[in-house]
């Protein structure tokens, strides 16, 4: 199975490189030895649970926070203090609260942010960046008297005004209704498609499935790094759901021997779950074990695990742990 | 990336259009605060007799001008006390450092954009004092008023306390995690000026010319260390996470 999102652009050198990277707050761990790498033109989906410690990440990554440990190079920068002001120059981030001015007028907020990246025509990048956002009719409205899902969309078009090599989206759909979320979701496909490197933390994983090449896991430690379909694969075993109408006399005699197929259960749900190496060679045979024992076929399927069941098993797993 | 003027007048005129749209910052900080201090300068000034000796008519004068310098001493102080904490308590802090700004450079333009209001308040309040004195006082008192050192010591004094009063309340501003605790620390922080005043008031502290060149060169100093000193101060990591690591 594949993602959705299809393949991240071809590899050169890679936009951010996190490297053994821990930030302690006295005794409290935020994140301990994550790395990962993420390559250009890539959307990279950060998730976790609250307190997993995905915004700290991005605070370090920013330079707004010193790591205690580690390295890393954000847009071919190495990560130091020193380092700061260049690595601001070429990122941007949105954070979750868009923290805008409510006094001020649309474009008044982003004039000054142009300002402060010391951009040359701000007039043609701030109706680039309003039209991207479809807030160009709005540019005059004090922000006060804008919706949060529109202010979200300024905050967006504030992100992408000094055109950032990584663009790092700090829960960008948390608080929105469902058509807020959606045209965020919207905003950040069209990013996308125009190449633009983004990592995304989120713990919504229907948003990360949808819009990311890779996704990681983190609570506070690295879990996982991969494509959605490469987590379930590693994770799950490839299984096929079979629904027959009624149910079968004698399942063993049906499912035993037959090519590809490693076992079975009885779902929950009626049916039977059968573990296989390869659900392309499996099916047939299933399919023809089941008409030669004279059951009813309802459905067959290949079993499709979501990120969520893998999310949630290992941070089931990292519960259990702590448990012990 | 070297300090950037550029950058500075982004925080610059970014506060100066959102004072302007602060009903707070303009009804009572910029206009009821300064009115309610040349209420009793103006009425000294009114009320002065005439026949009094030239040395007494000096000394209530020059005290009368010295309210006035409570203006810059006490109107910019809860408008700096707001900048940083204020920005941080509405959530504004983080996305405008994380920006290339330097903090150096915010800090000169949070400075900027209260020392230019008030300077302008300050000077427009002396002005319409000296007005008053042109217009209505006793021709004797008129020209007390306009001779002597009244009139330099109001200008040069003016933005020297401004830039006291400004640096103590950004580093307190900078370092708080309260609003109101920092506006309230800050008008504390402005009271020795207000004391210095007081004292002249009361006679305790004699005013002259080597007192004041004297304070002059003191608040001179402050000024010049305030920006380096609050930039020292100003602590990101605590800014943006709330501890420090």
């Amino acid at each position: 199975m594949r993602s959705e999102v299809g393949d991240p652009p071809p590899e050169r050198e890679p936009a951010l490189i996190v490297e053994h990277l821990t930030k302690r707050f006295g005794d409290r761990v935020a994140f301990d030895d994550v790395s990962f790498e993420v390559g250009y033109g890539e959307v990279f989906g950060f998730l976790g649970p609250n307190g997993a410690g995905k915004t700290t990440t991005v605070r370090t990554l920013g330079t707004l926070l010193a790591p205690t440990s580690g390295s890393a190079t954000v847009a071919g920068i190495p990560l130091s203090a020193a380092n700061g002001p260049a690595i601001r120059a070429r990122i941007s981030i949105m954070p979750e609260s868009p923290g805008l001015y409510l006094r001020l007028t649309v474009s008044e907020n982003l004039r000054c942010f142009a300002g402060l990246y010391e951009l040359d025509d701000i007039p043609g990048r701030l109706e680039r960046a309003l039209r991207a956002v479809n807030l160009l009719d709005r540019a005059n409205d004090p922000c006060g008297s804008l919706s949060k899902g529109l202010r979200q969309r300024v905050a967006l078009a504030r992100a992408v005004l000094n055109d950032p090599a990584v663009l790092f989206l700090d829960e960008p759909t948390s608080g929105l209704d469902p058509v807020a979320a959606h045209d965020v979701h919207e905003l950040i496909v069209s990013l996308r498609e125009r190449g633009v490197t983004i990592f995304l933390t989120t713990h919504r994983l229907d948003e990360a499935e949808r819009l990311c090449h890779r996704v990681a896991i983190l609570n506070t430690t690295m879990r996982l790094v991969g494509r959605p379909d490469e987590l379930r694969e590693r994770l799950f075993n490839q299984a096929l759901e079979v629904r027959v109408k009624g149910s079968l006399e004698q399942p063993d005699a049906v499912f035993d021997d037959l090519p590809g197929v490693n076992g079975w259960v009885a779902s929950p749900s009626g049916g039977y779950e059968l573990a296989v190496s390869d659900p392309d060679v499996a099916a047939p045979a299933v399919a023809r074990a089941l008409v030669g024992a004279g059951a009813d076929i309802l459905s067959l399927a290949e079993s499709r695990h979501s990120l969520e069941d893998v999310y949630l098993q290992l941070i089931d797993e990292d519960v259990e742990v702590k448990r012990r | 990336m070297s300090f950037s003027w550029t950058r500075v007048r982004a925080i610059l005129v970014k506060e100066l259009n959102d004072y302007r749209r602060n009903r707070f910052v303009m009804v009572f900080t910029m206009t009821l605060l300064p009115l309610i201090f040349i209420a009793a300068p103006t009425l000294q000034l009114l009320t002065a007799p005439a026949a009094a000796s030239s040395s007494k008519l000096d000394a209530r004068i020059g005290i009368s001008l010295l309210y006035l310098l409570l203006i810059p001493a006490i109107v910019p102080s809860t408008v700096s006390a707001y900048s940083v904490i204020g920005e941080r308590e509405q959530g504004t802090l983080e996305p405008i450092l994380i920006t290339p700004i330097r903090s150096e450079e915010f800090l000169i333009g949070k400075a900027l954009a209260v020392v230019i209001p008030t300077l302008v308040v300050a000077y427009t309040i002396f002005g319409v004092f000296l007005a008053i004195a042109a217009l209505f006082a006793h021709p004797g008192i008129k020209s007390a008023v306009f001779a002597g050192s009244h009139i330099p010591i109001q200008v040069v004094f003016t933005p020297l306390l401004a830039g006291w009063s400004i640096w103590v309340g950004i580093a307190i501003s900078a370092r708080s995690s309260d609003v109101r605790a920092a506006q309230q620390l800050s008008v504390l922080a402005n009271l020795p000026p207000v004391a210095i005043v007081a004292l002249m008031g009361f006679k305790v502290i004699t005013p002259s010319i080597g007192l004041a060149v004297g304070l002059a060169a003191v608040l001179l100093a402050l000024d010049a260390l305030g920006w380096r000193a609050v930039a020292a101060m100003f602590d990101r990591e605590r800014l943006i996470a709330g501890v420090r690591s």
